[in-house]
């Protein structure tokens, strides 16, 4: 486990790179190259498992049914791929995220009605650039714009836990299926958790300055930025995340390369297996004071699985370490009064022991 | 001139104000740097995301630690 806090707090911390001038219109250029670059990101992609097979069987000359022959391919096939799949979803996220400012979600989420509410500010958490440091100044942000607090909610849970990162992981690891599980049980959580706290009506329980600040316009709201801008933007958020998590992706599948090798399927099946009603609570539980980035955790999830542990309580484990964080709930008791995080942690840890249970019954 | 940076203290934050820092005393003016890490305060800008940077009290850069580069820009 990397406990990282320093640059976990900060996992997702890129916001539109606003500057006043305007860069001289390079659209086409711009696209084209993209495409180039795209079409190069695929060749060599497309190449990748052939090349893992030549570099481990024929050039090491290490058999296929081997231990270690196993084990070296996994890690030369994934190692890339995991890192191209960043690199090219990063990079996207990045452009979307130009548009998707906080300060524009705060003035979507504004007028809506709370049903519809929580779903938008489910979604929106997934591709708004913010992070845990992040957590008051835009709690405030949203109050003060007229967010109902459900809504808020529903924001603050989806941001952290679905995460393109884990994304991108779990699809390389584990399968486009296990990777929409996740994406899609996130959201629910969120939208649900939101609302069910929407309906307790909890606005008491925010600290009562948080409900007479009276904010400021907003500085940045109305510049727009250029496609060069927003390729430029989209480069910078690829070198950050990419630069910061990659050592840990490469560690990640260098355990998940030994599990793949070495050690024997159905070995932790007795302790966190579905046969066991208690080891969805227990993992949340585990869960909710460890604190780490989708980085971190996903190679932690793959060495589970290929343990023979379940997968619904895999997935809650997951979720428990990275929606529930406690340095983001000690951030939070600057607005929030203990009762309302109380809450929140419950409602959230109900929503995650749910999805715990609901795949170990169906999968 | 006066250059607020504006953040509750994360490594960003700290990495805003280190650029603010050395894009003053390369740029050689006369400025005051202020860490702002009140959030009545930052919200009174319209700041929802940090770190932030306002000069003269006109937000330059939202949730992102600016570069030093991006600094002397707005210095100039």
């Amino acid at each position: 486990m990397n406990n990282e806090t320093n640059s976990a707090t900060c996992a997702c911390q890129t916001e539109a790179h606003v500057s006043g001038k305007k860069a001289k219109s390079g659209t086409p250029k711009m696209i084209v190259l993209g495409l180039v670059c795209v079409g190069i990101w695929y060749a060599i992609y497309s190449q990748l498992l052939p090349f893992s097979e030549w570099f481990s069987y024929a050039l090491l000359g290490l058999s296929a049914e081997s231990h270690l022959g196993s084990a070296v391919q996994f890690f030369v096939y994934d190692t890339p791929k995991v890192l191209m799949l960043l690199l090219i979803v990063v990079f996207f996220v990045g452009i979307l995220r130009s548009f998707v400012t906080v300060d524009w979600t705060r003035r979507v989420l504004a007028g809506k009605k709370e049903s519809v509410g929580n779903v938008l500010a489910a979604l929106l958490g997934v591709v708004t650039p913010f992070c845990s440091c992040s957590a008051v100044p835009l709690f405030i942000g949203f109050m003060t714009a007229g967010v109902p607090l459900g809504v808020t909610f529903s924001f603050l849970i989806s941001a952290p836990m679905v995460n393109e990162i884990a994304l991108v992981l779990l699809y390389g690891l584990l399968g486009w299926k296990i990777a929409a599980l996740y994406f899609v049980t996130g959201i629910c959580v969120a939208i649900v958790a939101g609302w069910t706290m929407g309906r307790m009506k909890l606005e008491n329980y925010v600290e009562d300055w948080v409900m007479a600040i009276r904010a400021g316009e907003s500085g940045l709201s109305d510049q727009k930025m250029t496609w060069q801008q927003r390729f430029e933007y989209a480069l910078d958020s690829v070198k950050d995340i990419v630069g910061r998590v990659w050592k840990y992706v490469v560690i990640g599948i260098a355990v998940g390369a030994g599990i793949h090798g070495y050690v024997p399927e159905g070995y932790l099946a007795g302790i966190m297996g579905d046969s066991s009603w208690w080891s969805v609570p227990l993992s949340v539980v585990i869960g909710i004071p460890m604190y780490t980035n989708a980085a971190g955790i996903i190679p932690i999830v793959e060495a589970l699985l290929g343990k023979g542990a379940a997968l619904g309580t895999v997935l809650a484990f997951m979720m428990s370490v990275i929606a529930l964080s406690f340095p983001e709930m000690v951030i939070l008791r600057k607005v929030l009064k203990p009762r309302l995080i109380a809450i929140f942690i419950g409602v959230v840890g109900c929503g995650i022991l749910f999805v715990g249970y609901l795949f170990n019954a169906v999968i | 001139m006066k250059i607020q940076v504006m953040g509750p203290g994360c490594p960003k934050c700290a990495e805003a104000e280190k650029n603010v820092k050395e894009a003053v005393a390369e740029a050689g003016i006369e400025a005051e740097v202020i860490k702002v890490s009140d959030f009545q305060e930052i919200a009174s800008f319209g700041v929802f995301s940090t770190p932030a940077v306002a000069i003269d009290g006109e937000v330059k850069v939202v949730g992102k630690a600016p570069s030093k580069k991006d600094v002397l820009k707005w210095l100039k």
